[in-house]
């Protein structure tokens, strides 16, 4: 079991350490002078170059690449162009709001996609079973954006309840940034449990197949006791797999999201900086998010790991 | 089995085909009337006519700079469609071959490339739309690309997975006694017998290209002014969404058609091409 746990954990160092090659060149290094592409092309030279001073970029190009690998570890991230506080701190302000919302949206997205999953399982070809995969077919379809626009439409516009958008902060108002964070959410899980539904309703319906479960019904359990203490392990795996697919790629969904609400998070950080040229946050923002996604890859590796023991011994 | 022997009776007895063929046809055929006819023009801008709800002369109204909501959801069509096809082509024609030489090759070649596409994988498209556009600012043209780059190791994975299953056949070991070479037996037995699967997979794609393309436009990335797309309209549209709010409706939609028609095109075709699989669900 440990040789598979250290082989996942080489590949996934060197996964993230790739990754921030590739941020680092496309963001450094492919730009010429990334001094002056922040300032644009009117800029004075002299205030190119003390840009250039100040960012180091006169040192050469693998020894700003450690540097900013060791901030990493470090948490000096360097300092923003444009708000000239520390990228850290921006960052961890930012996280507050970006964090709680992936987390409700995950929970949310959760306990819908395995109801109905389920459900329509236990369903199968029967009315119940058409109805939920009907609507899955269509939250498919739908762009979780115009889908918060629909809910801002329908909660703020017209019922009032909600905040069209905006985010008081958690130490003025933790029940309001509560709610702030709801709307979003839901314009996150609704489409991503239609995805998620239809994965647990096939691997519910195939491990129903399975030898193992005839043979738990044939010694005499319900079709549901079946399914609980033989089946519901094996039908997790799949289902395990497209969480952590959509709880990665969630972080640059709450990009748009965090945009359509006025909710200030990472995704709005990083999509103001670029508006404002600021590559320093970009960078920084960009490594962030991609190593959010290696890391749920790693974990989710390892999750397989403890749910299927049969892996330990595999490759 | 072979491709070309499936009969088109057969695939309209699938339900999902043919309401997919008739979203998807309804899209297009939009986009094509779009480049010929709009009852008024997408592009012009006409302040005094702003807001105009609903009536025979303006289906859906006109937006916030007069212009006709009806005409520019016509021409943003097409905007979807081009972004889409050069997308998808362009990441079925790179994932394709890297996925089979993956394939023929096995051994080291095989684990590089896999582990590149790992690495691909780490960037969603919004994330690599916004480095590039941070390189050389947003258009329609960098939309593309992000979502092309982002499709290239889906296609090399799928394609790997459906050519090795064929490499380990018995005709390909006929084949190879009949001494052709891996370049031949690729192109000559390989290909033509993974294409329903890459066709199925790039309708899928085809599906979730638009929708990241709405995103990105929606965000300012895509399709520049004046050129309409519907991510954009979206955009525009919740500005107003006080003055007038069923703006934020028929864009929506639209992309909702399109993604709706191409996955129930895709499902179909899937149903179509192995009609086990209808049985087994």
């Amino acid at each position: 079991m440990s040789a598979v746990i250290v082989r996942r954990l080489l590949a996934f160092l060197a996964t993230l350490l790739a990754t921030s090659i590739v941020v680092f060149v496309v963001l450094e290094v492919l730009p010429g002078d990334p001094a002056q592409v922040m300032l644009g092309v009117d800029a004075e030279p002299d205030a190119v170059a003390r840009l250039r001073e100040k960012l180091g970029l006169e040192r050469p190009t693998t020894v700003r690449y450690f540097d900013w690998l060791l901030g990493f570890a470090t948490g000096n991230l360097g300092e923003s162009y444009t708000y000239s506080v520390p990228v850290l701190e921006l960052i961890v302000e930012r996280l507050a709001v970006t964090v709680p919302l992936a987390l409700i949206a995950m929970l949310l997205t959760t306990i819908i996609a395995l109801a109905a999953g389920v459900f329509a399982a236990a369903h199968h070809n029967r009315p119940g079973d058409w109805g939920v995969m009907l609507f899955a077919q269509l939250g498919i379809a739908m762009p979780n954006f115009w889908f918060g626009i629909l809910l801002v439409l329908l909660f703020a516009v017209t019922l009032g309840w909600f905040n069209a958008g905006g985010f008081p902060g958690w130490e003025d108002d933790a029940l309001a940034s509560f709610q702030a964070l709801l709307l979003p959410a839901v314009s996150l899980a609704i489409v991503q449990s239609a995805i998620l539904a239809r994965v647990t309703r096939s691997s519910v319906l195939d491990v129903l197949r399975e030898d193992y479960v005839r043979t738990a019904r044939a010694k005499g359990l319900s079709k549901r006791a079946a399914l609980w203490r033989h089946g519901l392990r094996n039908a997790l795996i799949p289902v395990v797999t497209v969480m952590g697919l959509q709880f990665a790629f969630l972080l640059s969904g709450t990009i748009i999201i965090e945009n359509v609400f006025y909710l200030p998070g990472l995704g709005r950080l990083i999509f103001q900086s670029i508006s404002q040229r600021d590559l320093v946050v970009v960078k920084d923002v960009v490594m962030l998010m991609v190593a959010k996604v290696v890391i749920i890859n790693f974990v989710i590796d390892l999750l397989y790991v403890v749910i299927d023991p049969r892996l330990r011994t595999a490759r | 089995m072979s491709t070309a022997v499936v009969s088109i009776g057969r695939f309209f007895r699938y339900g999902n085909f043919a309401i997919g063929i008739a979203l998807t046809g309804l899209v297009g055929l939009t986009a094509l009337v779009s480049f010929f006819w709009t009852p008024h023009s997408a592009i012009l801008i006409d302040v005094a006519a702003k807001f105009r709800p609903m009536s025979a002369q303006h289906w859906f109204g006109t937006d916030h700079f007069g212009r006709d909501v009806f005409s520019m959801i016509m021409v943003g069509a097409r905007n979807s469609i081009a972004v889409g096809v050069v997308a998808v082509s362009a990441s079925v024609t790179f994932g394709t071959a890297l996925g089979l030489l993956a394939s023929a090759r096995r051994g080291w070649i095989e684990e590089l490339l896999m582990r590149m596409s790992d690495l691909a994988f780490a960037f969603p498209a919004v994330l690599t739309a916004i480095m590039i556009t941070a390189l050389w600012g947003p258009g329609a043209i960098n939309a593309i690309l992000a979502i092309a780059i982002f499709n290239v190791p889906v296609f090399a994975r799928v394609t790997r997975g459906a050519a090795n299953a064929i490499w380990a056949r018995e005709y390909i070991l006929a084949a190879r006694a009949a001494g052709k070479g891996g370049l031949r037996i690729t192109v000559e037995h390989v290909l033509p017998n993974i294409l329903n699967v890459l066709i199925v997979q790039a309708t899928i794609q085809f599906a979730l290209a638009i929708l990241a393309e709405a995103g990105l436009s929606y965000l300012g990335l895509g399709a520049q002014p004046p050129y309409p797309s519907w991510g954009r309209m979206l955009r525009d549209a919740q500005s107003y969404l006080f003055e007038v709010p069923e703006q934020a409706i028929y864009p929506g939609v639209a992309i909702a058609i399109a993604v709706l028609g191409l996955n129930l095109l895709g499902d179909g075709l899937r149903d179509a091409f192995d009609p086990r699989l209808v049985r087994k669900r």
